[in-house]
């Protein structure tokens, strides 16, 4: 039963056609955040930040005031706003949607947040593969420093402001934020040593504040609307909403937003269901990095305290539901096989270990695996789990164990009988007829 | 270490303590020590493959993961700083430790070929050592092993077996942090990743061969050294390297009476763990050429003689003779400088000698007399490692010195300011972020008396250091003009050589004028205290002939008879001069190793042992003596100095200690020289030639010098020769591709390069395949040549 609303509040007005355009953006109100926040002091915003309790909503979930209050301020060096729009998470597809949409929102969040954080520099850093997404972006930023919000002198307040969109090559490494850093620096993205941490010594050795597009996005909404505002929705410690977009086995694939706390039960309501009247055979609460869940956890709230006591995570807050008809194995071995493509390279257990799982998963999937196997490759994940340069390792160790721990026998069945054996690949088709299911 | 103080050490700020418990044992360590140096200190090896001291930490291997108390996921020790009260459990007391150090060695042997049988690092692998400690007896890997083809050539000189590579990236930031040659970096990603090069440009890297020391598995390996030995059935001797005054440590192994590699070894005061491929690489002259046996002319052709009849022969040749004039070239170790020294006062009573059998000045001999013969070792590398400012003239360490030229760099990374006065802007300065202060060849000292006002208020900084190179001698007044210099902003000055043993040869006393240990031959004091030592009355008391005037006499038929030992008569400006001198000389005794132009023109040729055969001292640029010791024991080559002997008591002269260890006492004996020294030089610089286009010129690493032939893959690693040039000056000779540069005694055809160049010279390899300039233009630096476009 549903009790919790849907709040559309960046997405509001997706269904004007011409919300993308500065015009439009302006036409429900867009840049008044901005002209309210020119109107404070910078350290005021970090603390209205700070008292909305904005989490990252980039996977990690770090309070965004508390990461802007890292940065040093009077230090004589530049500061940069870097924003992570290099979404690649197997399963998320929210940051896109809202560049694609409404990327005034993002210019907006920006700007306010160069501002707060005394950088006259920003860049979004986009993805390569989504020429679409950055051709918006780009074009926001140019209408944007057409109606002198980007530039010298902003608003007459001595804040000056320039805005770089830069594409990335196509690496889900580079969405680590300090592999991201090297890559807009120019040099192969690879994760740096930390620390020195990016608020303190980040992009061209000076403080850095790497944020994800939502969060951005979000930014212009809380200074306009106020804290109290935002926090009568989600919880006390996830204030706020979401932007979830929901994949997979769903009548209604697609974007809802709703406050943090609402439940996966809930908004697989709003997405109408499993197709056909099925059952979730397992679900992933934000993305393939996080360890999966089934249909008995459909009432955890999602927040990020909720997940974690659930023993997953929010992550991005990009739920991939999966009906029966789908082989976990299978599911299993196509995360690995992304984990191993993507693998930098630069530590061990990263770049062998998702080489040497993916191996024996394979091997699984055409039902070759061995029972000693089942077991040997809890291990390799343990070896890669917390032992890894960045969280990619982390990532890569994660679907495998979760899996096991709820769908062992699938694994053990696998030993002799392949995956599309167990499963009829063609029922699991997003397409496919009822009859086949 | 024999470093004194100096004025750097002191810089050294008060170092903060903290206390670390490693394994339940406490230490007390500098604050920001890296804990897997604490464990070290320790005697706690914690296994490693990324871990370089002398590199920046990059954690990526991930095999020195330990347990920190409080910190919940293994943390890498390499990267990891100590802090006060930290717990750091290592594999020997942390399962933890040991279950991921036992995983990441797992993983590296994944996708490693495992063919240690036949791969050269088997024996001395350090994967091969730590998958001994921290690895499973058997594997669990049945998958297919990711392969590469094999190998690649990042350079002439190194290969590259990819599916060995841990990719530790120790390669990769060695070209990049030390030897300033990105020229190697990580490609690909994942289990794809792979050490490569840029298209059409190879790691040709002065230092590359570092690399294949430095490689924690057999990924790099030398074309010069491949499958030539396994590292069991070698034996290792610690060695000097005889290439250059840099004066590295090396590690000489041989097998079979033949040297088989050398390797950089471990000495932090001087070369720290590195060396120069030429030093690595350059061996092989040691065998080729070689004379083998006593020779004596005999109606104008030389045939084989007998040692007693040799000796005979060259004792009565000398006896005849009424003048006398020993050139000893600059390769001889101290203890063979020193008996040629001392052979030419006591039993040819002359005091005609000079070890500079190469372009140089009477300036610069009252330069070197007054200056730096026998004094103490003052500046160091670590002083140019603390300089606030560097200044170089007419030096191109990373050519010349290469050891050096490293040192300024990590100098340079902390801060140091380097300058070079010259007239181009060598790679090797832009590598040490160098500034240069613009001086047309001959320009310097008039540079240098004009010197900006803020270069030499950064001079009279404390620690501040000149370095000069032997270059200078070919440059009127410089000199003078950097003892002036010096003296005026109170910097300390170096001279530093390009030949190893030219230092040592000047402490011997290798030079007229001078006795050993910087005694000025025309002390009177001094010369009774050499001439006590050496059990004669009296010695020479006026000061010889030096450099060219020695060989001018020659020509001119005023010496009777001239030893020579190592002297290579390319190294001369004026190439005739050498020639009609030993044409015209009276009687030729020459000590050589290897068949020569010197040797086509004596009368007595006797062979002498090369640096394998014999122990020595080089003593290199600081002053600081760098001992070693005999390669092979039993090699029957007699040294220089034991030749002498023998001559000596030929000539019924009796010289004193003909041994290693007997010439080191008598040496060490004499002591350093305390009393007055010499007259500083006093010489106006000299005018800059006239002419459209003056030579600025050197000798590059990698050249034609004869001490590296026979080794190949080195030579083709060798900087490109080509004629370097100002855009405007490339652009008024209509920017073409090559040109021909014309000298007096011929030209040469060179590509053309646009580098930053004074406007007006034109900077040439000096001793290069295709350029010899000495030889081929018959032009010193300095001097006009014209030049034509030619494509």
């Amino acid at each position: 039963m549903i009790t919790t609303g849907l709040t559309p509040i960046i997405t509001e007005h997706w269904d004007k056609p011409d919300l993308y355009t500065i015009e439009g953006y302006r036409r429900v109100g867009g840049y008044q955040g901005l002209a309210t926040a020119m109107k404070m002091d910078p350290d005021a915003i970090i603390g209205q930040i700070k008292d909305s309790g904005l989490r990252g909503r980039g996977g990690a979930g770090v309070p965004t005031g508390m990461k802007w209050g890292f940065v040093p301020q009077n230090d004589g060096k530049p500061h940069y706003l870097v924003v992570n729009a290099d979404e690649s998470e197997p399963g998320a597809c929210k940051d896109i949607p809202i560049m694609l949409a409404n990327p005034h929102a993002l210019v907006e969040g920006v700007i306010i947040s160069s501002y707060a954080i005394r950088a006259s520099h920003a860049f979004i850093y986009i993805r390569g593969e989504v020429p679409h997404a950055i051709r918006k972006v780009a074009n926001a930023v140019a209408e944007a420093r057409a109606a002198g919000l980007i530039g010298d002198n902003i608003f007459g307040s001595g804040f000056s402001l320039d805005v770089v969109v830069h594409a990335g090559a196509g690496a889900y490494i580079c969405g680590e934020e300090t592999a991201l850093l090297d890559s807009l620096e120019g040099y192969r993205g690879q994760p740096r040593l930390k620390p020195p941490f990016p608020a303190v010594a980040g992009l061209y050795a000076s403080p850095t504040v790497i944020n994800n597009v939502e969060t951005i996005a979000n930014i212009p909404y809380i200074i306009d609307r106020g804290v109290p505002w935002f926090r009568q929705f989600g919880t006390e410690k996830s204030p706020g909403f979401k932007v979830f977009p929901i994949s997979g086995h769903v009548v209604r694939p697609g974007i809802y937003e709703a406050p943090l706390g609402i439940t996966m039960r809930e908004l697989l309501e709003y997405a109408g269901g499993i197709r056909g009247g099925g059952e979730v055979k397992f679900w992933l609460p934000g993305g393939s990095s996080v360890p999966m869940l089934t249909a008995e956890h459909l009432d955890i709230p999602l927040t990020y305290e909720d997940m974690a006591a659930a023993g997953t995570m929010l992550g991005t807050g990009t739920p991939m539901l999966f009906d029966n008809t789908v082989s976990v194995v299978k599911a299993v071995t196509r995360w690995l096989d992304f984990y191993k493509h993507e693998s930098c390279g630069k530590c061990t257990p990263c770049r062998e270990g998702t080489y040497w799982i993916t191996g024996v998963l394979e091997k699984f999937e055409h039902g070759r695996g061995t029972g000693a196997e089942v077991d040997t490759l809890v291990n390799l994940c343990s070896q890669i789990a917390g032992r890894s340069f960045c969280a990619l390792g982390d990532a890569a160790a994660t679907p495998y164990p979760a899996a096991l721990k709820y769908f062992r026998a699938e694994f053990e069945a696998a030993t002799s009988t392949s995956a599309d054996e167990q499963f009829n690949p063609v029922a699991s088709y997003v397409f496919a007829e009822a009859a086949t299911r | 270490m024999t470093m004194t103080s100096n004025a750097g050490s002191d810089l050294t700020p008060q170092v903060e303590l903290v206390t670390v418990v490693v394994d339940g044992v406490a230490i007390e360590i500098p604050k920001g020590t890296l804990v897997i140096r604490a464990a070290e200190l320790l005697g706690i090896e914690i296994p490693r493959f990324c871990d370089h001291p002398l590199l920046d930490p990059v954690a990526a291997c991930r095999m020195c993961l330990v347990d920190i108390g409080g910190v919940p996921k293994p943390q890498p020790a390499c990267a990891q700083v100590v802090s006060d009260g930290m717990q750091v459990r290592t594999q020997l007391t942390s399962p933890v430790a040991r279950d991921a150090q036992e995983g990441v060695m797992e993983f590296l042997l994944l996708n490693h070929p495992l063919d240690c049988p036949v791969c050269d690092k088997g024996g001395e692998c350090p994967l091969q050592n730590q998958a001994m400690t921290a690895g499973r007896p058997e594997s669990r890997f049945g998958e297919v092993k990711r392969t590469f083809p094999k190998p690649i050539n990042v350079s002439a000189q190194i290969l590259l077996d990819r599916e060995r590579c841990v990719s530790c990236a120790r390669c990769t930031r060695f070209a990049e942090q030390i030897a300033g040659d990105p020229m190697l970096e990580l490609l690909e990603r994942g289990s794809n990743q792979q050490v490569g090069t840029a298209v059409d440009q190879p790691f040709d890297s002065y230092f590359s061969g570092n690399t294949v020391q430095i490689c924690p598995v057999g990924a790099l390996t030398s074309a010069a050294y491949r499958f030539r030995s396994r590292p069991f059935d070698l034996v290792s001797v610690p060695t000097t390297c005889e290439h250059c005054a840099s004066g590295c440590s090396l590690r000489t192994d041989h097998r079979r009476g033949t040297v088989t590699r050398r390797l950089a070894w471990d000495e932090p005061a001087v070369n720290e763990e590195w060396n120069c491929d030429k030093g690595r690489f350059a061996f092989t002259y040691q065998e080729q050429g070689r004379v083998t046996t006593p020779l004596i002319r005999e109606d104008g052709q030389l045939r084989v003689a007998s040692w007693p009849e040799a000796l005979d022969f060259a004792a009565r040749g000398l006896s005849a003779a009424s003048s006398h004039g020993v050139l000893v070239g600059g390769r001889s170790t101290v203890e063979d400088a020193y008996a040629y020294a001392r052979f030419a006062r006591v039993a040819l009573k002359t005091d005609n000698i000079d070890f500079r059998v190469r372009d140089s000045s009477d300036e610069e001999a009252q330069f070197l007399r007054s200056a730096v013969a026998g004094t103490a070792v003052r500046t160091t590398y670590e002083t140019l490692e603390q300089a606030p400012v560097v200044l170089l003239i007419a030096f191109e360490p990373e050519d010349e010195s290469p050891i050096v030229f490293l040192r300024l760099r990590k100098a340079a990374r902390g801060g140091t300011r380097v300058y070079s006065v010259g007239p181009v802007a060598t790679r090797g300065l832009a590598k040490m972020g160098g500034t240069l202060l613009p001086a047309k060849p001959g320009a310097e000292p008039a540079v240098l008396a004009e010197l900006a006002e803020q270069v030499r208020a950064e001079l009279q900084a404390r620690g501040a250091v000149i370095m000069v190179g032997e270059r200078i001698a070919g440059i009127e007044g410089g000199a003078t003009a950097v003892l002036q210099l010096a003296q005026a902003t109170g910097a300390a000055l170096a001279w530093v050589p390009r030949r190893a043993g030219e230092r040592g040869a000047l402490d011997a006393g290798a030079l007229a004028g001078l006795l050993p240990g910087g005694r000025p031959l025309t002390e009177d004091r001094a010369r009774a205290a050499v001439a006590a030592a050496w059990g004669v009355d009296s010695l020479p008391a006026t000061v010889g002939l030096a450099g060219t005037e020695l060989l001018a006499a020659a020509r001119d038929s005023s010496i009777g008879a001239l030893i020579t030992g190592g002297v290579e008569l390319g190294d001369l400006a004026d190439q005739s001069l050498g020639r009609a001198g030993l044409e015209a000389a009276g009687f030729v005794v020459a000590l050589e190793n290897h068949h020569s132009a010197v040797t086509d023109l004596a009368d007595v040729v006797f062979p002498v042992a090369v640096v394998t055969e014999k122990a020595g001292t080089f003593m290199n640029w600081e002053g600081r003596p760098r001992p070693f010791a005999q390669t092979f024991k039993d090699a029957l080559v007699m040294s220089d100095a034991v030749v002498l002997g023998m001559l000596a008591k030929a000539m019924n002269i009796a010289v004193g200690a003909s041994d290693v260890a007997g010439i080191r006492r008598e040496l060490g004996a004499l002591g350093a020289w305390n009393g007055p020294r010499v007259e500083r030089p006093n010489v106006p610089a000299g005018q800059v030639a006239e002419g459209a286009h003056l030579v600025a010129t050197w000798r590059a690493l990698i050249d034609n010098g004869v001490m590296q032939e026979g080794e190949p893959y080195l030579a083709a690693t060798a900087h490109p020769v080509a004629a370097t040039v100002s855009a405007t000056t490339a652009g008024a000779l209509g920017n073409p591709e090559s040109v021909t540069v014309t000298g007096p005694l011929g030209s040469v055809t060179v590509p053309l390069e646009i580098g930053e160049v004074i406007d007006g010279v034109v900077c040439l390899p000096l001793n290069s395949p295709g350029c010899v300039l000495y030889r081929d233009l018959g032009v010193r630096s300095g001097q006009a040549v014209t030049i034509k476009g030619t494509g």
